[in-house]
């Protein structure tokens, strides 16, 4: 694997110009002032209750995603870049879903196979012909970026479905300035803390026609037992909205309701949190109890927007994620700015014996995988898990993609023996309402803190940081 | 606001509420199980002590003894029993949790810290008494620090009537409940004996609600069993007195009633009651018989609860 590029340091000594400031502040703090600073942030995440469940472990069990102090930073040219890039693949995103549930443009010109469309099991035969208000599918979109030089930015994922993180990238942003006034003192850092307002914004300029001029939204979550149950929480209430489970809503006409403590109340638009598969156990699994029943007649009737629109996992499904570039060239006619990685389709009989030649190369994951799990990262693995994946492999390739295993950009990160580079990846929000598309500058980043680790899942052992996108 | 965070709201209140109310009366028994035998006589106050904290039945399926450290374990740390004061904390943690967006910031960290700072103490109990004094004051300072930052904090709408109903209604219950089993200590007739045996068990109870320097305030008197009824009962300057915790809860009744235009059961039986607490005076109850009057309370005031529950909370 190539040396990975140092996001602080330029080979030779030199500095970043956009770190430049806070490595001459690094060398003015004494490492026990960091340590004592990163034991505050610790303590202050317990307190404001701003944990995770990880699944598999007892019910109660909270966690903290551990919080690396040293801010990741990029400069304003870079952001405009990257922000550029990330509208146009959320443009992208939205037409290629209204196409897929309508006319399916893409499939005639043979763009995208047919069977990746109607085989796969996240595509919702529901959701054909239906209109949803201003053909918007994907509200809010969370487009995993890594860096792998100074040039490029290349996505890692697209999250289409219900992406969670920019809870962490407020909150960090609130501890770094109660830690830090000193550091941002000496910044101009490009402020988060309007994302509420614009998700709000967005929300509420896609509420059906029969709502009233002022539709009330709400919060569907799971419940407390949920992973991100407290990003529900923490966004319900800066948004001033209702934190609903399926229990509080009722159907009645095709109409969705709250039971409030004065009767019934009418909602309009329900920024869901919940997986397509439990939102309604009528249409979809009728063993769901965190559904509401009639959800999805209330939305054919066209009297509830949900957001993000249901069957949007046809978009960020790691087997459609390698067309992204074709579908971008696409629908608008334009040349990608954000890179995809270079993906084999193992569907694909060359591909896979490129693949199966090359597993000790190369990063293999499932098509429906997420969070880091299932995935076989070759030059870390040993002989017998990959000789294992291989008859995986064999036995359904159609189930695989692989990647080249990139070095992923690395950034200064507290560790157990000071200061060194861990690699990082970086999660930006692009919300999308009836009119335009916003993206607050910055986004989660996370960082892998094991060494030589690349996976930045929280689940397995990732940070995360804040991100500093400064204001040039 | 939604049923289920104003359910929520009420029973953290009431959590948070009952978990004092042990913590006190845990205390009270502890100060008068340390007398000399001749002072409090042959009654296990252990004993009434589970009585009034309503889990003597669930008790006796696990311990044989009603002693110090069979009870005090059993209200204090036991997992097994619903309403200790471990479970009422966790249940109000998870109840917060549910309803954070209901909650200020400062209610939510008085209760999470508590919990956060609570979790050591479940597993090892306390094994001294000091340890246990201090996770009694702690387990009272957190309700305090819980009432104190809900009164200076929270908007006065809906969220806040709600759990200042849980408040009074849960305070109602235990006031009366320690007169239920103490109530005949109260009785006139026993006045004659008036000796240091009666007047550790009345201090003990006003201790228990916290009303022993009150009644030197509001009568001073030595100690005298009516007057203490009529303080916890009728007094409405207690906040822990029947009366009290009723114009209270009419109060909370009549504005939500105003804030939604509407009233109903909730209101007028609430209203009842209170009117009832107000027409009364000591020598008709002990003519009517005060067990007699404070069991038809309890049933009235946990009938409120349910009333309320219908009208509002599901």
């Amino acid at each position: 694997m190539a040396v990975a590029f140092d996001e602080m340091n330029i080979p030779g000594g030199d500095l970043r110009p956009a770190y430049q400031e806070l490595a001459r502040w690094l060398k003015e703090t004494p490492p026990e002032a960091l340590e004592y600073r990163r034991q505050e942030a610790e303590l202050l995440f317990r307190r404001i209750g701003i944990t995770f469940a990880v699944y598999g472990e007892a019910e109660s069990t909270e966690r903290l995603i551990p919080f690396d102090v040293i801010p990741r930073i990029m400069s304003g040219k870079e952001w405009t870049l990257l922000e550029k890039g990330l509208k146009q693949r959320v443009r992208a995103l939205n037409m290629f879903l209204r196409d897929i549930y309508h006319g399916r443009d893409i499939l005639r010109a043979e763009i995208v196979p047919d069977d990746l469309i109607f085989q796969n099991p996240v595509f919702r035969p529901e959701m054909n012909g239906q209109q949803v208000p201003h053909d918007v599918y994907v509200h809010i979109a969370g487009i995993d970026i890594v860096r792998t030089d100074a040039e490029d930015f290349i996505v890692l994922e697209d999250n289409a479905r219900t992406p969670s993180g920019v809870s962490y990238m407020l909150e960090n942003r609130e501890i770094m300035m109660r830690l830090f006034p000193d550091l941002f003192a000496r910044h101009r850092v490009a402020p988060v803390e309007r994302y509420p307002d614009e998700l709000l914004a967005a929300l509420r300029s896609v509420a059906p026609q029969s709502a009233s001029g002022e539709p009330t939204v709400a919060l569907l979550t799971p419940g407390v037992y949920n992973s991100a149950y407290y990003e529900h929480s923490f966004l319900a209430d800066k948004l001033g909205i209702e934190l609903v489970e399926g229990r509080d809503l009722i159907v009645k006409n095709n109409e969705v309701f709250m039971r409030t403590t004065e009767g019934v109340k009418r909602v309009d638009v329900i920024y869901r949190r919940v997986d397509d598969d439990f939102l309604d156990p009528l249409t979809f699994r009728p063993d769901s109890v965190l559904g509401v029943p009639g959800l999805m007649s209330a939305y054919a009737a066209g009297n509830i927007t949900l957001a993000n629109a249901v069957g949007t996992g046809i978009a960020d499904d790691k087997a459609i994620y390698s067309y992204m570039p074709d579908i971008v060239k696409f629908y608008l006619g334009e040349e990608p700015i954000l890179k995809n990685v270079p993906t084999w389709r193992c569907r694909e009989p060359k591909d896979l014996a490129y693949v199966l030649d090359n597993l000790s190369e190369l990063v293999v994951k499932e098509v429906h995988g997420s969070g880091g799990y299932g995935m076989l990262i070759g030059p870390a693995a040993t002989k017998a898990t990959i000789e294992a994946f291989r008859e995986k492999l064999k036995r359904e390739p159609e189930g695989f993609i692989a990647q080249p295993t990139l070095a992923l950009s690395t950034c200064p990160t507290c560790t157990a023996s000071g200061l060194a580079p861990r690699h990082v990846d970086l999660r930006p929000f692009v919300l999308t309402g009836s009119k335009s598309t916003t993206i607050v500058p910055g986004g989660l980043t996370r960082v892998a803190l094991k060494e030589g680790s690349l996976v930045v899942n929280s689940s397995q052992g990732g940070g995360t940081k804040d991100t500093w996108i400064l204001d040039e | 606001m939604l049923s289920r965070t104003a359910e929520n709201l009420y029973w953290l209140a009431r959590y948070v509420e009952r978990a004092e109310y042990l913590a006190r009366t845990i205390d009270a028994t502890l100060r008068v199980t340390a007398l000399p035998a001749a002072y409090i006589g042959k009654t296990n106050e252990w004993d009434s002590a589970l009585l009034t904290a309503g889990v003597a039945a669930s008790f006796y399926q696990t311990y044989e003894e009603a002693n110090e450290h069979n009870v005090v374990d059993y209200l204090s740390f036991s997992a097994d029993n619903p309403s200790s004061i471990r479970n009422c904390i966790e249940a109000a943690r998870l109840n917060s949790r549910s309803v954070r967006t209901a909650l200020t910031s400062e209610m939510w960290d008085t209760i999470n810290s508590a919990w956060i700072e609570l979790q050591a103490v479940w597993s090892k109990g306390a094994s001294t008494r000091e340890d246990l004094a201090k996770f009694l004051r702690f387990v009272q300072e957190t309700s305090l620090r819980f009432d104190g930052s809900a009164y200076r904090t929270m908007l006065r709408n809906d969220a806040y009537w709600f759990s200042r109903m849980g408040v009074h209604l849960e305070r109602a219950d235990n006031t009366a409940r320690i007169l239920d089993v103490k109530y005949h200590v109260l009785l006139p007739e026993e006045e004659h004996v008036g000796g240091p045996l009666d007047f550790y068990q009345w201090s003990s109870i006003l201790r228990s609600v916290s009303a022993l320097t009150a009644y030197h305030w509001v009568y001073r008197e030595t100690l005298k069993p009516w007057l203490i009824a009529d303080l916890l009962i009728l007094n409405d300057t207690l906040p822990r007195s029947l009366a009290s915790c009723y114009g209270n809860l009419v109060r909370n009744l009549d504005q939500i009633g105003v804030a939604y235009g509407r009233q109903g059961p909730a209101q007028r039986h609430a209203r009842g009651i209170r009117n009832r607490l107000e027409h009364s005076n000591m020598n008709d109850i002990f003519q009517h018989g005060v067990h007699e009057f404070i069991q038809e309370f309890i049933t009235d005031n946990s009938r409120l609860g349910e009333i309320i529950t219908k009208q509002y909370l599901i």
